[in-house]
């Protein structure tokens, strides 16, 4: 209906070209907007994302406190810390499904109060789900195509007579779907309904569908979660090529400490909604407030006399 | 959920029986034009084959919406009436408006009023929005009784409904009209089946299925969510215009109560959500399990059975089939036609 389609065009006409984002080059420097105050620079180079002064609490619950981030272009970034100490918090602020009582949040040179979630394509964030967010009643192949079906520009009535546009438009997205699925080894399993997969594959699903934008940020919400050692490697294994391949900048959340030493450039520790520590991997590992939150240490007292 | 067993047999079954998928449409479109009007008596046109078709149609419509797309609706038989007066006015206001034209118009009206229904949907969900479609349905209701003016003021609110014919092409008689609702069904469920399998189409899915995920990949949730309504209330508009003019030959608010909304529901959840063949199957269950209910009591019961019995046993029956089907079959007709297809193609293949 004409109706409905001229009611949003506001959305389709974004500031933000879908093309400038596709290429998700690490180099290219955040276009500066006007009356943007300057950054921070962290690492010689202007951070892609940058988190100022984060608060957010539910009710009396302090969820996180005054948070601050900074994430380089290229870098892989994790955010580690125990059960409830507001990591996926964090990720959803980032990614405007909260938004934060206090702070800003700096991406791509912008500033925001709430990042508007429905423009993050376009912005060049693309993120996976703590729980899995498979669409269940799709094939793998369309999951993976929906991460760029925000590019579409043939409407509805375009789609059912079948006009040239809408045919090229799907051509393209299934075959850049196709690459993506053929990187992360997941073209046996194409045709399959994402609901019937396997955990492990469903996230690797996940990760392919937020793949496929090329984003410029990854936002990964316990991509590893529930998974055995062995998967658990090989999705290190996929971040790492994925962010050489595609020069993703990744930000992720995990518990397995000894993979995240492994596969991250700088960790940031949280605990009870605060940064305690943020650093290289061999940093993190011998400060002594992480280890008392979070790694733990062998107790000094291990005949456990006097108890 | 219910889409995937469907669809994954679905696709299954024509691998397995390497025909092309749009072999067996075909031929059951090829049987309906061609051997039905030779063969059938008016009272399958009239009792049995126009109804099935229209409700078909509108199980089709609100499998887009509810089925696809994941929004609820109560609303549908408000819908349908918004098509059949919208039609009935067009053919009767408008000098010299073709038909098709008034047809498609009143589609567009229907469309409208779905859209502006539809817009709690953009904060409501499931039980919720659900219970505020009904909006729509009493309003419609609501507003075609008390303002004469739809049914040109007639005393009784009952109308006559125009003659149909096309391009001079008079649809006269049972087997005329019922030629008419079949094209119209035929052409409609093509273009339903085009747009579930298109991007738009999987966009509901991703909608239903994950609404957080689907916003961030950039799925535009509120445009489409209208969208749905919109479809789905032309659809189900158009409808309820060939029940007023094909079936009934009459435009009565009445006939499109929340009893109509109901029976839709229940055809594409008996017949499959997510399914163009589930809203076919359920029709057929619904059309015709009440005159086999009552031939059957007829025949066992004789004159106990009456009309009050009938529609008592009706209701008993038809409720306990949605409760089993809810718990035995949730994924429809469909999932146990292709069960049992699979099953006869295996013996087949094995013999």
């Amino acid at each position: 209906m004409p109706i409905s389609s001229h009611a949003f065009g506001a959305i389709e006409a974004s500031a933000y070209a879908p093309e400038i984002h596709a290429q998700g080059l690490p180099a290219s420097k955040p276009q500066a907007l006007e009356g943007k105050p300057e950054q921070p620079v962290a690492e010689g180079a202007a951070p892609l994302l940058s988190l100022e002064g984060i608060g957010l609490a539910f009710g009396g619950v302090v969820a996180l406190a005054d948070v601050d981030l900074s994430v380089a272009p290229g870098e892989i970034r994790a955010i580690i810390g125990p059960n409830g100490a507001g990591k996926s918090s964090l990720i959803n602020v980032i990614s405007g499904v909260y938004r934060a009582d206090r702070g800003r949040v700096h991406l791509n040179g912008a500033r925001y109060a709430q990042v508007p979630t429905q423009q993050l394509a376009r912005l060049g964030v693309a993120r996976t789900f703590q729980n899995l967010a498979l669409f269940k009643g799709l094939n793998v192949l369309d999951n993976v195509a929906s991460g760029i079906a925000y590019r579409t520009r043939s409407n509805f009535a375009g789609q059912i007579l079948g006009i040239g546009r809408s045919r090229r438009e799907q051509a393209d997205q299934r075959g850049r779907a196709d690459q993506i699925l053929e990187f992360l080894q997941l073209t046996g399993v194409r045709d399959r309904l994402a609901g019937t997969l396997p955990y492990g594959l469903q996230k690797r699903v996940e990760l392919a569908r937020a793949l496929v934008a090329e984003p410029r940020l990854l936002l990964l919400d316990e991509p590893m979660a529930g998974m055995t050692a062995t998967e658990k490697n090989e999705m290190a294994a996929y971040i790492r090529a994925a962010r050489d391949r595609f020069a993703t900048t990744v930000v992720l959340i995990e518990h397995d400490v000894g993979v995240v030493m492994g596969l991250s450039d700088r960790i940031a520790v949280l605990d009870y909604g605060r940064k305690i520590a943020d650093g290289a991997p061999d940093e993190i590992r011998n400060d002594q407030r992480v280890i008392d939150a979070y790694l733990g240490v062998a107790s000094d007292n291990e005949d456990g006399a006097g108890i | 959920m219910s889409a995937i067993a469907t669809e994954l047999s679905a696709a299954e079954l024509t691998k397995g029986a390497g025909l092309p998928k749009w072999l067996a449409p075909l031929l059951i479109i090829a049987i309906a034009y061609i051997v039905v009007p030779l063969t059938g008596g008016s009272y399958l046109f009239e009792a049995i084959l126009l109804p099935f078709l229209v409700l078909s149609l509108a199980g089709v419509g609100l499998n887009i919406l509810t089925g696809y797309a994941g929004q609820v609706s109560l609303g549908s038989a408000a819908f349908m009436a918004a098509g059949a007066f919208a039609a009935y006015n067009f053919n009767l206001r408008v000098e010299g408006l073709p038909l098709v034209a008034s047809i498609i118009i009143s589609g567009l009206v229907a469309a409208a009023i779905g859209i502006v229904f539809g817009l709690p949907s953009l904060r409501l969900r499931g039980f919720y929005l659900a219970v505020s479609t009904l909006a729509a349905q009493f309003f419609v209701q609501w507003a075609l009784t008390k303002f004469s003016w739809f049914s040109n003021d007639s005393a009784s609110g009952v109308i006559d409904a125009p003659k149909l014919s096309i391009a001079g092409l008079e649809f006269d008689g049972a087997v005329g009209r019922y030629l008419f609702a079949l094209t119209v069904v035929v052409v409609l469920t093509f273009l339903a089946h085009r747009l579930v399998s298109s991007q738009t189409g999987r966009n509901f899915i991703a909608i239903r299925d994950n609404e957080t995920a689907a916003r961030i990949i950039g799925i535009p949730v509120l445009r489409t969510k209208l969208l749905a309504f919109a479809i789905s209330s032309f659809i189900i508009g158009v409808a309820g215009v060939i029940w007023a003019f094909a079936y009934l030959r009459t435009v009565e608010p009445a006939g499109f109560d929340l009893d109509r909304s109901f029976q839709i529901l229940f055809i594409i959840i008996i017949g499959g959500l997510a399914s163009i063949r589930g809203a076919f199957l359920g029709a057929a269950l619904i059309v015709v399990f009440p005159l086999a209910l009552s031939r059957l009591g007829n025949f066992l019961l004789g004159d106990v059975f009456d009309s009050g019995v009938l529609d008592m046993s009706q209701r008993i029956v038809l409720g306990a089939l949605i409760i089993l089907f809810l718990i035995l079959e949730p994924d429809g007709l469909v999932a146990l036609w292709d069960r049992v297809r699979r099953r006869l193609l295996l013996a087949w293949q094995s013999s």
